[in-house]
């Protein structure tokens, strides 16, 4: 069945069950994401997708709220610009986005002004570099959640991470903090994958950008140091 | 943040599932290994040997120049014995001073020119004295199947043998025979893509979670979202298990009883495809007839798995609307493994479910390549597109294809992997071409292996490593790994992908097919013969010429895959691929159901060796290691390890971690112990990975009758306790969590 309502005043006719963002993405009309991900489940996390829809009290994320009949949607409205702006403000001010590209272009795209919280308390926290295969840096950690929904059951069925601590002490973490060798990971890095921030990085990437050569990295892999046991 | 100079799409060198991968370059280095997300074989997912077990390609013993034995540069005899040996004396052109002992066998570096010069000299030599039943050539079911297309070309068309095979033998040959001989074809019958259609489904021999991950990840999805039923028949607790509606623990090698078991339950209780069985199938009556004796309290009897449970699962595979088999080698790797796959695809024939999407019959194979080496004909009894070698019509096609004078191809069938070794002998196979095998990790009983190997007049190793066979070669042809070659791989689900190369090769290593190339040209100028053809500019042209003879591939080109592979059978350019086989029938006709009876293991537990052990593989490492135990996979899984169950700990004293001497009757290996409900109560398992504490130094040699495949999968042994300095690498420390 289809249905019809409007978006951004234009009339679009679309199948039943599809959200705000798939209906706005198939029109052309570009809604920024930044938590959603094609082959996670949308869980409407980082609201950069938020659109204002008529009648409703707060704004709606657009990667949950499906499309109804005789809706009315803006996805450009003031309100929604300086939420969107806002977001990125906040975001900006407590962690490292420097390997965001895409979130980059947003906030130039917003006009943000990374320094409207100079007194916000950032999320900063040490490398984790404790197996063969990638590191972890979640100073640059959104929690976006999409490396605890592919490691679970959008993708490997291995819940080896999951969110830790409450409010702003949230982060990615294992169970009992174990070592990610110790925990039930099979290091296939499907979490670093999809990584937005670059949180999650392959070690060969981050020994790279340590100063390494390929040479240096590979004479490493051959006489590996002994971990603690 | 490095920014890739360029990101190459290219088919993953590891297993049969054959996921896509984007490997992102940086100064003629990898630095990173994505997959696409809308890749229709794995969907972006990938495991740990996909996605960072590619280092082994920068790794600094990888070997980049050709080397020879000191005797040959120096034209010395070859000493007596013929030395196992690892290190490389020379570097950068020059010796290395100042060498321990200098010796005969010392491994010296040498050029193309000289290299390819002393091994068609010798093997002509030895051809001309001995003839064609002295050569034979393992090929490589990691390499492209341009390269093995090639190789058994040449030893084909220029040495008149039919002594081609690879590790298909050791791994799948009971499932290909048995699917020919009952349905003619011997690949997958449906995609693995398409277990999120069945309703039911079997795992049978098969730790799909770590030897097929991201199959296994489909099949987890396939219960967990698609409502799909997974039965799990296996000697071992494995992952699966906790995805699955039901486990069927039998002990290794008791598979016949167990299926023909379930076979009798769904006549019994009459859940047949009656009009299946009529409309496309033959031999039934002889079949039924010998069910009599399975009855499942006999199978129950012999395999452990109680007799409910058998019927459980007969009934459920059964009353499926759509029900498919995956299997591994549990069901092939026995002195009966031929019979194992019959007892399955007997099963698939009863109920009909076979022929239609979802349904299926599944050999999961093992290599990247190997069904694509299999389809280019590297098997002693087929040229490529299983063109049985003894019909005159055959031999006639390709000898117009490779120029050859009419009957010069050889009818008679060749030698197979294990038989080539163990025929190496005065009289026998005096000179042997290894493509990318490592024998010396993969065969059973590597003790007789080695003296094998040690027989030989004259050996020659096409590598990427100095790996346990390379290191027993005359010379040593260093060859590219996947990253630095273009060509195709045929995965298990028989779709032909594209490999390309992410750089140049590394040092003065050459890819296969042109080495192939260029020492097929000196062959020939020294026999003085008409050329079969070896000027070939690209791969692409190679695959074409096979493509004309074998109409499978009829309708591959490269243009037409350049973006997501086809499933052959191709018959021509405008054919879409054929994802379902046996639609309408069997290349044989009728599918012909076979009668089975019951064979022991060739060695069952005794007082004196009072445990099964059974051989298999672990997620982080690829078979013989000459890949995974040079790459940081190493350090994820740096030891071998045997599995125990708790109950056979506790009677014999052992704790987890505890250092143990595992005794065959043909070996023994020290290594440490994983105490793990993995395992069941009398079964033992170690992996074959590990040269230190190899497998298969304790394995049976026997073979099955028909496929002449190795009884992996089962042989008695018995487990003392051994001491922590007897410990090959006492330092290295497993230290993980997974299952």
């Amino acid at each position: 069945m289809t249905i019809s309502f409007l978006m951004d005043g234009k009339e679009v006719i679309v199948e039943e069950n599809k959200t705000l963002l798939e209906v706005a993405r198939e029109n052309g009309i570009d809604i920024p994401t930044i938590c959603f991900h094609e082959v996670t489940t949308a869980n409407a996390l980082c609201r950069i997708c938020v659109v204002e829809v008529e009648g409703q009290r707060v704004l709606q994320p657009a990667c949950i709220v499906k499309a109804a009949a005789g809706m009315k949607v803006q996805t450009r409205s003031e309100k929604v610009i300086r939420a969107r702006k806002t977001i990125l403000e906040m975001l900006s001010s407590t962690m490292d986005l420097s390997e965001a590209p895409e979130i980059q272009t947003m906030m130039r795209e917003y006009g943000a002004d990374t320094s409207r919280f100079p007194d916000a308390e950032r999320r900063e926290s040490d490398v984790i570099d404790d197996n063969p295969m990638y590191i972890r840096d979640y100073s640059k950690c959104l929690l976006c959640w999409r490396c605890v929904q592919v490691c679970a059951e959008d993708a490997q069925y291995t819940f080896a991470i999951n969110f830790d601590g409450r409010g702003f002490e949230t982060q990615i973490g294992t169970f009992f903090d174990k070592t990610i060798p110790e925990t039930s990971c099979v290091l296939c890095g499907q979490c670093v994958a999809v990584c937005p921030t670059g949180a999650l990085k392959p070690k060969r990437e981050y020994l790279l950008e340590q100063g390494m050569s390929p040479q240096e990295i590979s004479v490493l892999n051959t006489g590996r140091k002994k971990r603690k046991a | 943040m490095i920014k890739p100079d360029r990101i190459v799409t290219t088919t993953c060198p590891y297993c049969g599932v054959g996921c896509n991968l984007q490997l992102h370059v940086k100064d003629e280095h990898i630095f990173k290994v994505n997959s696409p997300f809308d890749s229709p074989v794995n969907h972006g997912n990938l495991c740990v040997k996909g996605r960072f077990g590619y280092d082994y390609v920068y790794h600094p013993k990888r070997v980049t120049t050709p080397l020879m034995r000191r005797y040959l540069l120096e034209g010395k005899p070859r000493p007596e014995i013929r030395e196992q040996r690892f290190e490389i004396s020379s570097a950068n052109g020059q010796p290395i001073s100042n060498p321990p002992v200098s010796s005969l066998s010392d491994w010296l570096e040498t050029d193309w020119n000289t290299a390819l010069n002393v091994i068609a000299d010798n093997l002509v030599r030895i051809y001309k004295r001995d003839g064609s039943d002295a050569m034979a050539v393992y090929a490589c079911a990691k390499a492209t199947n341009e390269d093995n297309y090639l190789l058994q070309k040449m030893y084909r068309a220029i040495f008149r043998t039919n002594n081609v095979d690879h590790c298909t033998r050791l791994c799948h040959a009971g499932s290909v025979v048995a699917l020919q001989q009952a349905t003619g074809s011997s690949a997958m019958s449906n995609t693995a893509s398409q277990v999120i259609q069945n309703d039911v489904f079997i795992v049978t021999g098969s730790n799909t979670g770590e030897n097929h991950p991201i199959i296994a990840l489909q099949m987890k999805e396939a219960v967990r979202k698609y409502g799909a039923k997974m039965i799990v028949i296996d000697p071992r607790r494995i992952d699966l298990v906790d995805f699955a509606e039901m486990w069927l623990p039998l002990k290794p090698g008791t598979n016949v009883p167990v299926f023909s078991a379930m076979a009798q339950v769904i006549v019994k209780e009459d859940l047949i495809n009656g009009e299946f069985i009529q409309n496309r199938t033959e031999g039934f009556n002889d079949f039924i007839e010998s069910l009599d004796k399975f009855t499942p309290e006999y199978a129950e009897g012999i395999s452990g798995v109680p007799a409910e449970d058998i019927r459980k699962a007969a009934r459920m595979y059964a009353n499926a609307e759509k029900a498919a088999i995956y299997w591994g080698m549990g069901i092939s790797q026995l002195s009966h493994g031929t019979a194992s796959a019959l007892a399955l695809i007997n099963l698939a024939f009863l109920t009909g479910h076979i022929g239609r999407d979802g349904t299926g019959l599944n050999p999961l194979r093992g290599q990247n390549n190997v069904q694509g080496a299999s389809d280019m004909g590297c098997m002693p009894f087929h040229y490529p597109g299983y063109m049985r070698v003894d019909d005159e019509d055959n031999a006639a096609k390709w000898e117009k294809t490779w120029n050859i004078e009419s009957g010069g191809l050889s009818r008679k069938l060749g030698l197979t992997t294990t038989e080539i070794l163990s025929q190496a002998h005065e009289g026998g196979i005096r000179a042997l071409y290894i493509m990318g095998e490592n024998p010396m990790m993969s065969e059973p009983n590597l003790n007789e292996t080695r003296k094998h190997m040690q027989q030989l007049e004259f050996l020659v190793a096409q590598d990427i490593f100095m790996n346990e066979s390379g290191a027993f070669a005359d010379v040593f042809l260093p060859a590219t790994p996947f990253a630095e070659k273009d060509g195709t791989f045929s995965n298990t689900d028989r779709r032909v992908q594209r490999v390309r190369a992410a750089h140049a090769p590394r040092g003065k290593s050459r890819v296969d097919w042109q080495i192939i190339c260029d020492l097929a040209q000196r062959l020939e100028s020294r026999l003085g013969v008409d050329s079969a053809y070896w000027k070939y500019s690209n791969p692409e042209e190679i695959l074409r010429e096979m493509g004309s003879v074998n109409s499978d591939y009829a309708g591959i080109t490269y243009e037409r895959i350049d973006k997501v592979g086809l499933i052959y059978p191709v018959p021509d350019m405008s054919h879409p691929g054929t994802p379902t086989l046996f639609k309408e029938s069997f290349p044989r006709g009728r599918g012909k159901f076979h009668p089975l009876d019951y064979v022991r293991v060739m060695e069952e537990p005794s007082d004196e060796y009072p445990f099964i052990l059974t051989t298999g593989r672990v997620l982080e490492h690829w078979h013989g290691g000459t890949m995974t135990r040079n790459s940081s996979l190493n350090e994820a899984y740096p030891e071998a390890r045997v599995e125990i169950h708790p109950a056979d700990a506790e009677i014999h004293g052992i704790r987890n971690g505890d250092p143990v001497k595992v005794q065959s009757r043909r070996g023994e290996v020290i290594l440490r112990v994983t105490v793990t409900e993995k395992t069941s109560v009398g079964v033992v398992f170690i992996p074959f990975h590990f040269a230190e504490a190899a497998a298969n130094l304790l394995t049976n040699d026997a073979l099955d009758p028909q496929a002449l495949i190795p009884e992996f999968k089962a042989c008695a042994v018995q487990v003392f306790p051994a001491r922590e300095n007897e410990l090959p690498n006492p330092d290295a420390v497993l230290n993980r969590g997974r299952y």
